[in-house]
């Protein structure tokens, strides 16, 4: 088990261009489940490859387990990585692609098997051994390719979006398994992905990154109630924060704290005018979104969630609140949070 | 509307008998008379007396008929016997040769690099090039007098300039250089096709390999090259056919000689049934080859199909 750990990591692929990463600085903890999150382009895959050497740096230094590893290949890094497409071999059978890294890495040959009928138990595909990967589901096959990750006892595991390639209802069971797995063998893991529930639910902790630049790294419950800017802001959360500009300061609040007035116990609050302008029935919530009437904020879009329990008229206006303490203060130029201040509203 | 309405009139012509006869008669005429035709002939001739200006009488063709004559003859004679011999080592050779050239340069042409696409230009000329064209240029680059090779030998102190070896008039210089030849224009062709199958891997699987800890001699021999499996299958099976079958670089460069130390069947044929006359003995030769083209396109294909079902 080992920590990983950058130092103003940067590549930039064309010169004179924005880097895909630019100065990451990042540690993770032993053992710990950390989930690099961002949209398409946010070079978090880039990061990753960088990682394990599939990919070099133009400045700075990446280091595992205290040693700098810059100049080692990938296979002299002791890592284990799981592709987005599980890239198995598909010419050879199940037991042959678990086997592979044991004969790269030079394993002496009669503890092969053991080692690949243990992988393959862990992860409950001892029955599929002589088949090959066409002859598997998509949910087998990424079982396959961690089974192979995991043979040889990496120091750290990577992760390049091993759910995207399943369905809903597969993804779902498919996350459970992961996190399950990642507390049975307490690998120090690196999770990319574009999906913030996953990153939500799996994570220890999540680094959230744009155009190759970290925005905030914390645990999950930092990076959505705490957000460092109005980017993880809006990024994290679905529907997205509600953010409105007011005296030159951009305030923000998620639509789960837009509430009934009558429903907010607290005394601070701020009461808002809300039309209603649209409803969308989820099952077990409302999404309704509208505009602010009158105030300073008169006309701006926002998005309210509630549970059921309460009947909304397209075009109807109700006294809606937001409790002053979950309201969020984000500098208008620089976009980043500053310190909660009261602010007038009328 | 104007898509259901197209639809429509598509299935109407295709239902149409006229319509589909007149879009598959000419490729159907073209393999009748230009492969059909001469084919059927050259299986007739092949058990015929048939001789350049001994003209067959259709009306009783049957009277020409001579068994399996023509091929006791030909087995009996020790041309053929070597025509044989140096087809099979000028195929195999050269098809050896083209396949380690032709991965090296498509593992070097893989990555990108200033001047790649001038490189590939190149490499690929000798494949754009005519056959005979090609053939004239070895023919004087071997020359026994003005054989650049030699000068460049004899510059570098190698060689002897009052006794040069004769390229293309000692035995075993003679059969490596027809050999060399085959593939030089084979080379391009067949690093084209594993270009095509090498940029097919998904760039994920050498990568999964990498970090695995297969260094470049595994991942080559154990990952890249089983996968292109098929595709090499199909490099091969041109190759050898087109290797097998070609009669412009023997018949330009040696003509056979010397001493029929570097015959092939086609050059064969064509001395023997055209030149020679014997329409039945070079008939007879040509008709030799087709069942081990058939056998040799019937493995390759079932190679190529078994892997690519994998």
């Amino acid at each position: 088990m080992a920590v990983v750990e950058t130092r103003k990591l940067t590549k930039v692929f064309k010169e004179g261009e924005l880097g895909a990463v630019n100065e990451v600085d990042l540690e993770t903890r032993e053992g710990e489940f950390l989930v690099f999150l961002g949209p398409s382009g946010s070079g978090k895959t880039t990061l990753l490859r960088m990682i394990a050497g599939l990919e070099t740096p133009t400045a700075g230094e990446i280091l595992i387990g205290g040693k700098v590893v810059n100049d080692l290949t990938p296979r002299e890094r002791r890592i284990a990585m799981v592709f987005q497409s599980y890239a198995l071999y598909p010419h050879l059978t199940v037991y042959n692609n678990i086997a592979f890294p044991l004969k790269a890495q030079k394993v002496p040959r009669h503890t092969h098997k053991e080692k690949v009928e243990w992988a393959a138990s862990l992860l409950g595909i001892g029955g599929l051994l002589q088949r090959k990967p066409r002859e598997l589901s998509g949910g087998e096959r990424q079982r396959v390719a961690l089974a192979r990750a995991i043979v040889r006892e990496p120091s750290v595991f990577l992760l390049d979006e091993p759910l995207s390639n399943l369905d809903a209802k597969l993804r779902l069971s498919a996350r459970e398994e992961l996190e399950r797995f990642h507390r049975r063998v307490g690998t120090t893991t690196i999770y990319v992905t574009h999906d913030q529930v996953e990153a939500m639910a799996m994570g220890d902790r999540v680094m959230v990154l744009n155009k190759g630049v970290v925005r905030q790294i914390g645990t999950p419950k930092e990076v959505y109630d705490d957000p460092a800017d109005t980017f993880v802001a809006t990024f994290l959360g679905s529907p997205p924060m509600n953010l409105i500009e007011n005296d030159g300061i951009i305030v923000g609040f998620r639509p789960e704290h837009f509430r009934l007035a009558e429903d907010i116990r607290e005394s601070a609050k701020v009461i808002f005018k809300f039309r209603v302008e649209n409803v969308e029935y989820l099952g077990a919530e409302f999404i309704l979104s509208g505009v602010l009437v009158g105030g300073k904020a008169d006309g701006k879009k926002v998005i309210a969630r509630l549970l059921l329990g309460h009947d909304f008229e397209i075009g109807t206006t109700h006294d809606f609140a937001v409790g002053q303490h979950q309201l969020k203060f984000f500098d208008r130029s620089t976009e980043k949070k500053i310190p909660p201040r009261s602010l007038t509203w009328q | 509307m104007a898509v259901a309405a197209a639809k429509l009139k598509s299935v109407g012509a295709a239902r149409s008998p006229l319509l589909g006869f007149a879009m598959f008669t000419p490729a159907v005429l073209y393999i009748l008379l230009l492969i059909g035709a001469p084919f059927c002939l050259a299986i007739f001739y092949a058990f015929s007396d048939a001789r350049i200006g001994a003209p067959i009488d259709w009306a009783h063709f049957w009277r020409h008929f001579v068994g399996l004559e023509n091929f006791r003859s030909i087995l009996q004679s020790p041309s053929f016997r070597s025509a044989l011999k140096n087809s099979i080592i000028f195929t195999v050779a050269a098809q050896i040769i083209v396949m380690v050239c032709a991965n090296i340069l498509s593992i070097a042409l893989e990555k990108p690099f200033r001047g790649r696409g001038l490189v590939r230009f190149l490499i690929l000329l000798p494949w754009v090039a005519p056959v005979s064209l090609g053939t004239i240029g070895w023919k004087w680059i071997l020359d026994s007098i003005y054989s650049v090779i030699t000068w460049v030998l004899v510059w570098l102190g190698f060689v002897n300039k009052f006794s040069p070896p004769m390229w293309l008039g000692q035995e075993g210089l003679a059969i490596t250089s027809v050999i060399l030849v085959h593939c030089w224009r084979l080379i391009p062709f067949s690093t084209v096709i594993l270009l095509a199958g090498r940029s097919a891997i998904p760039k994920e699987i050498p990568e999964a390999a990498a970090i695995d800890g297969a260094g470049f001699w595994r991942t080559t021999f154990q990952i890249n090259l089983p996968i292109m499996t098929p595709i090499l299958g199909v490099a091969v099976l041109f190759g050898t056919i087109f290797t097998f079958t070609d009669l412009a670089v023997v018949n330009l460069l040696t003509n056979g000689g010397p001493y029929d130390s570097t015959q092939t069947l086609p050059n064969l044929a064509f001395t023997q049934g055209i030149q020679g006359s014997d329409l039945a003995a070079g008939a007879a030769i040509s008709v030799f080859l087709v069942p081990v083209l058939v056998a040799i396109a019937y493995l390759m294909l079932r190679v190529a199909h078994r892997a690519e079902v994998v």
